[in-house]
């Protein structure tokens, strides 16, 4: 062991403080090694996953939700007690959305897994938000707070929009953080690994979520897990472009950070977002990159009859329920095709109240929870060809499920779900 | 690799980050690997849309990688794969990041980072390599020594 240990943490890992504690402090020390991080930071925000709806967990559940925490929370194979939480923590996306009659018939038991684990990690302190997207309802962490979050989408949100800090953390290390309050002090949580590293010069205007899509799937590509300045033609950034940009460039790359001068809290000028760091490269994103990332985003798509819309990754805001209500009303989805549209619970509530769920459901389509297609692999019935306005859904749906997949704008997907037919392009 | 070194162990620097010895047959990618949604777990096999290896299995082999990219989906489906026994007999990875470093611990195979040499230039697929988890020693054989 060579992180450096508090007494504190020395009496976690010594096993005062219980045998679950014990565990979580050996996975934190293993993997604080196994980082190279000389010591650990207190975090009182942690976005972690409990639950369970795979079905390769269910054997483990017969054992009760205890043998659950210790396996995949915290790497343990003794089973150990599920203490409350010490940290704030809130369960992120699950797999199965249980109001949702396609899916419960599709996933046998899983509605009823995940809904036991909601009660048991529930009483236990984590706060079950069930999204992909905690800043969206209520989990909003202030500028320098030290987090453990997972989901990729929401940690480069976290670091770039909000300014907190977290690294990419896993199943075991949330599950560790959330009953220690420990973290490793490695990479984002120290200050100077958060300065740019590559210059981006966005020459065509990007200003629709698909435009923040495909530029956020390229840069992904170029810059990897570097952390790029965006400068040029970003028409009106908001909470949800940003969050379609982060999220296709946490999927093509491994981005976790990123500038937006004038927009993003740590860049105020192009200046301040390098902090003194050398310009590595910089990079032209013109027409013909756009053009190339439309078309790797469309490659998987062949035939032009649609069967299933997806819309809501990462999970849609209430501006986006608004949005898909007001391009579907008075319309009716295709007899051969589908629309599924996904929020997190919170937010569907309001949409409720809006009349936003009834628009989607009299046209035909369905509001969904807690999930996606490509977390619960669940799609309707016999689906080839799919479309979907997030690249990072375009990304990862083929790949999960084998389906064919259209990308294109809101309206694009609205389109083919009324007509069956894919009538999408770059515009 | 010419047919001088082909003869003789080449033997490798790195820093140990989970014990054990193994050996086996390397599998080497120079592309990254997605966890969730780049392989499935009860088989091993890589399945992101574009990448090199993808219909390919890593199960019991050496996997020689530049490490993880994608969700943080990654250390949970290798641990998945671990207990699938889908999971590769050893790691050795070129760049550490959160998943990798945290995926690497709970796969629970013997791992092994930060080489002098880099081993993406060295091994080849269906080399054979030994693993030393615990003191970092790495040694191929050439397959065409084999």
């Amino acid at each position: 062991m060579s992180v450096k240990l508090t007494d504190h943490e020395k009496a976690l890992a010594d096993g005062v403080h219980g045998k679950a504690k014990q565990k979580a402090m050996d996975l934190l020390i293993r993997y604080a090694d196994a980082l190279g991080a000389e010591r650990f930071c207190e975090t009182n925000n942690v976005a972690g996953v409990w639950t369970v709806s795979n079905p390769i967990l269910r054997d483990y559940t017969r054992n009760g939700m205890d043998a659950v925490f210790s396996e995949f929370n915290l790497d343990s194979r003794e089973v150990v007690e599920t203490p409350h939480t010490e940290a704030y923590s809130c369960q992120l996306i699950q797999g199965v959305d249980p109001a949702s009659p396609e899916m419960r018939e599709a996933t046998g038991d899983a509605a009823d897994l995940q809904k036991a684990g909601e009660a048991y990690f529930g009483k236990r302190g984590v706060a079950m938000f069930s999204t992909c997207t905690p800043y969206q309802v209520g989990n909003v962490p202030v500028m320098g707070e030290h987090c453990a979050w997972m989901e990729s989408s929401a940690v480069v949100y976290c670091n770039s929009v909000l300014g907190a800090r977290t690294n990419t953390e896993g199943r075991e290390s949330t599950g560790a953080a959330s009953i220690t309050k420990r973290i490793p002090y490695w990479g984002y949580h120290i200050p100077e690994n958060r300065r740019g590293t590559h210059l981006v010069e966005v020459d065509v205007d990007t200003d629709d979520i698909m435009d923040w899509g495909m530029l956020g799937y390229w840069l992904g590509w170029e810059v990897e897990e570097d952390i790029p300045v965006l400068n040029g033609k970003l028409i009106s950034p908001s909470m949800i472009k940003l969050k379609h940009f982060g999220a296709a460039a946490a999927s093509s790359g491994g981005v976790e950070m990123y500038h937006v001068p004038g927009t993003t809290p740590e860049a105020r000028s192009v200046e301040d977002a390098f902090s003194g760091n050398r310009i590595r490269k910089t990079l032209r994103y013109g027409a013909t990159e756009r053009r190339k990332t439309y078309e790797d985003l469309n490659s998987t798509a062949k035939d032009s009859a649609v069967d299933f819309v997806m819309l809501g990754c990462p999970h849609n805001s209430i501006e986006q329920m608004s949005r898909v209500a007001r391009v579907l009303d008075g319309r009716k989805v295709s007899a051969s095709s589908a629309l599924w549209v996904f929020t997190p619970r919170a937010i569907k509530d309001v949409s409720d109240r809006n009349g936003f769920t009834e628009i989607i459901e009299k046209a035909g389509g369905r509001v969904y929870v807690d999930t996606c297609p490509a977390i619960s692999r669940q799609m309707p019935k016999g689906t080839k060809v799919t479309a979907v306005d997030s690249a990072k859904q375009a990304h990862y749906l083929p790949a999960i499920t084998g389906a064919q997949c259209w990308f294109g704008t809101v309206e694009d997907c609205v389109d083919a779900a009324v007509t069956g037919q894919w009538k999408g392009g770059l515009r | 690799m010419t047919e001088t070194l082909s003869n003789a162990k080449i033997v490798l620097h790195g820093r140990a980050i989970v014990g054990g010895i193994v050996e086996g047959e390397a599998l080497v990618t120079k592309e990254a690997i997605s966890g969730w949604g780049g392989i499935d777990p009860r088989t091993g096999t890589v399945i992101e849309t574009r990448h090199e290896l993808r219909g390919q299995s890593f199960k019991d082999k050496v996997l020689v990688f530049p490490g993880a990219k994608g969700s943080s989906g990654w250390s949970h489906y290798f641990h998945l794969a671990r207990l699938s026994s889908a999971a590769p007999k050893a790691m050795l990875y070129t760049k550490t990041n959160t998943k990798m470093a945290l995926g690497a611990v709970v796969t629970h195979a013997p791992a092994v980072t930060d080489f002098d040499r880099d081993p993406l230039d060295i091994i080849e697929t269906g080399d054979w390599v030994k693993v030393d988890g615990d003191t970092g020693i790495v040694e191929i054989t050439k397959r065409n020594a084999r």
